[in-house]
């Protein structure tokens, strides 16, 4: 980490520092697919789609899949009788930052098996779009959306793509993004302005009924350098 | 304010019979078309300041009647980005943010997060370490579900067990004073062990707490258990099935109560869990009253896995001895030169990691809890810090849960899937 000669005011405001490696792959183990019947599965019916896989932290494996089919392999690893996936614990994203892709992260469990399975597909920053889980795991519901409103990855296909945790009219864009700063994207003052300007009235209305198309986040794309609005 | 509009015409000459019913006046023609009345729904708001939501979330339900027919769940109201702060912060910084998450169980919290980045760097913690984690871990749980018991018992109108178990529960605030220096805010454990061994007199003093708790449980259990107004209120209600449980992602004993036996300290046992002999309940309808008794029947198991974990807590240090991981003494590092050089290297960098990833599932009092870190090499801090929050995706469920509900049902499914709002919003 280079930033030990920043004082602490200098990386709140300009989001963390992204580390110098030059990318996420580099070093640990690799270890035997063999170790694992469905990290070996996957690398058997799907070579083209594996980018890679690892072991990491003594027991865990992580499988790098290609975005664009990995709705088809998550159906396949939650349908096929020595897999049978059932348990989707999580989903989440990681941003490395310096532009490189975000990655989306499936924390996967089988309770017929007992067997842990993590797999991440990296997608582009100009392409941030996967294909929805949410028909075969109903779990994925709200986790899909935090990912949707922390990172601005879009899920094709998820019937309610909303903010959940960032209120619905927020301009700043994805929080969790490295690109984004700890205040925020706005100063001070334009953040107390629109606190203040707040309509409060349009929090109650019917429309919190109604399942929505995603919606556009304004000002997503604003300032990738952070600090003044 | 949430109330829409309702607006009906009632037909000429009808009156209003019993049960709300229109009947037919004697001297109205009868060709006069029947009162279109409740094709409108109405919208009321639950909510975010609401002391049955049990924290501050909001819920929008549609009713036809009194039925529910839609629930939209609005979070959010607590998010203060914990994920994002800890990503400025050295590993040893974040245990405090993660006992803010459950401040109901905040000991629990504590301990995944510091597993989960002993997992990754591979540093394997003492044994003592380990039996004073599932001590404190199964006595938060207590905690926890103390917590739900009160409330829940309140939100069907039972005020006695609320009174009770908060009794208990401020014996437990006492141990943890005792053990930490604070009763919420504990931030009890360090990567490699604990901020310090167990006081003198802790024992003793949880030994009689061991000794009281189950009693006050049976009294609890028996204002409850039988009760027909708690049964009317809990059985048949917000029921789901076991393969929908998993497939929505429940965990914890809501999943359990579904009639599914999956618990992280069974199925995937860390901390030598696989070596105490204690037992899981598992539910059968899936419904408020099974998750009532799956939860009373963990506060006995929780009990049972202390007693013997007591028995069995072994002498030695606390902390691994390892220069680079766990800080030395205040007097070493005053006095000899070595120890002040890592003391100084270890406050001012924190702990290098190596490149790669770990999630840590563990069994929290509300379901499976993940940590997932992510770190580059040599990062003293984490690329990513992720919780995987149990109640999070519990709550999801909600809308499936109450449709068809009467309102005060939604007060009861909300309360029986224990949801703690700091760690849903982050």
């Amino acid at each position: 980490m280079a930033d030990e000669t920043k004082s602490a005011l200098d990386a709140v405001d300009e989001g963390p520092v992204a580390s110098g490696a030059e990318s996420a792959d580099a070093g640990g183990s690799t270890g035997s697919p063999d170790d694992h019947a469905s990290v070996a599965a996957l690398v058997r019916k799907y070579p083209d789609e594996v980018l890679r896989y690892r072991l990491n932290a003594g027991d865990q494996y992580v499988v790098w899949l290609r975005p664009d089919r990995s709705h088809e392999i998550l159906a396949w690893l939650r349908d096929d009788a020595d897999h049978r996936y059932d348990m989707m614990s999580d989903v989440t994203a990681v941003d490395y930052g310096s532009g490189r892709p975000v990655e989306v992260v499936y924390q996967m469990y089988s309770t017929p098996h007992g067997r842990q399975l993590r797999i991440r597909c990296p997608l582009p920053l100009d392409a941030m779009e996967i294909d929805s889980v949410y028909d075969l795991w109903k779990s994925v519901n709200w986790l899909e959306r935090e990912v949707y409103d922390l990172f601005g990855v879009t899920f094709r296909g998820h019937p309610d793509l909303r903010r959940i945790l960032m209120p619905d009219d927020y301009a700043e864009g994805h929080p969790l993004r490295k690109d984004f700063p700890l205040r925020g994207r706005f100063s001070r003052a334009e953040q107390t302005r629109r606190a203040l300007n707040q309509d409060v009235e349009r929090f109650y209305l019917a429309d919190d009924l109604t399942y929505g198309e995603p919606q556009e986040v304004g000002g997503a794309e604003v300032g990738h350098q952070g600090g003044e609005g | 304010m949430a109330t829409k509009t309702v607006e009906f015409t009632v037909g000429q000459g009808r009156e209003m019979g019993p049960g709300g019913v229109g009947t037919p006046s004697p001297l109205a023609p009868f060709d006069v078309p029947e009162p279109d009345i409740g094709t409108e729904r109405m919208l009321i708001n639950i909510g975010p300041q609401h002391p049955a939501t049990h924290g501050v979330l909001r819920l929008v339900c549609e009713l036809d009647g009194e039925t529910v027919t839609e629930v939209v769940p609005h979070i959010g109201y607590l998010h203060s980005s914990f994920e994002k702060l800890g990503e400025y912060r050295t590993w040893n910084q974040i245990v405090p943010l993660t006992d803010r998450m459950d401040y109901l169980a905040p000991l629990i919290y504590n301990c995944a997060y510091v597993m989960s980045v002993e997992k990754l760097m591979g540093i394997e913690v003492t044994e003592r370490c380990k039996v004073v984690r599932v001590i404190i871990m199964e006595l938060d749980r207590i905690f926890g579900h103390l917590l739900w018991l009160g409330t829940t018992a309140i939100d069907v109108g039972a005020f006695t067990p609320f009174l009770y178990s908060f009794q208990q529960r401020e014996k437990i605030y006492g141990l943890h004073e005792t053990l930490t220096g604070a009763r919420i805010t504990t931030s009890a454990t360090r990567v490699g062990g604990m901020m310090a061994d167990l006081p003198e007199g802790w024992l003793d003093q949880l030994l009689d707490f061991l000794d009281n708790f189950p009693k006050t449980l049976d009294e609890v259990d028996s204002l409850l258990t039988g009760n027909q107004i708690h049964i009317g209120r809990t059985q048949g209600i917000g029921a789901i099935t076991a393969d929908e449980a998993i497939n929505y992602g429940f965990t914890g004993p809501n999943l359990r109560a579904a009639g599914v036996p999956y618990d992280v300290r069974k199925d995937r046992p860390y901390y030598d869990y696989e070596s105490y002999d204690f037992d899981v309940p598992v539910g059968e309808h899936g419904d408020c009253y099974d998750r009532y008794l799956c939860r009373m029947e963990e506060m006995r198991q929780s009990v049972r896995i202390i007693r013997q974990a007591m028995r069995r807590l072994p002498g030695g240090p606390i902390n691994v001895q390892d220069p680079g991981i766990s800080l030395p003494s205040k007097t070493d590092a005053m006095s000899d030169m070595e120890s002040m050089i890592h003391h100084f290297k270890l406050i001012t960098e924190g702990i290098p990691a190596p490149e790669g990833d770990c999630y840590m599932a563990i069994e929290a009092s509300k379901g499976e809890l993940g940590m997932y870190v992510v770190a580059e090499e040599g990062s003293t801090k984490p690329v990513r810090w992720r919780v995987r929050p149990p109640s999070f995706v519990n709550l999801s469920v909600i809308p499936k849960l109450a449709e068809g509900h009467l309102v005060s049902d939604l007060i009861m499914i909300n309360a029986s899937l224990d949801i703690v709002l700091g760690e849903i919003d982050r």
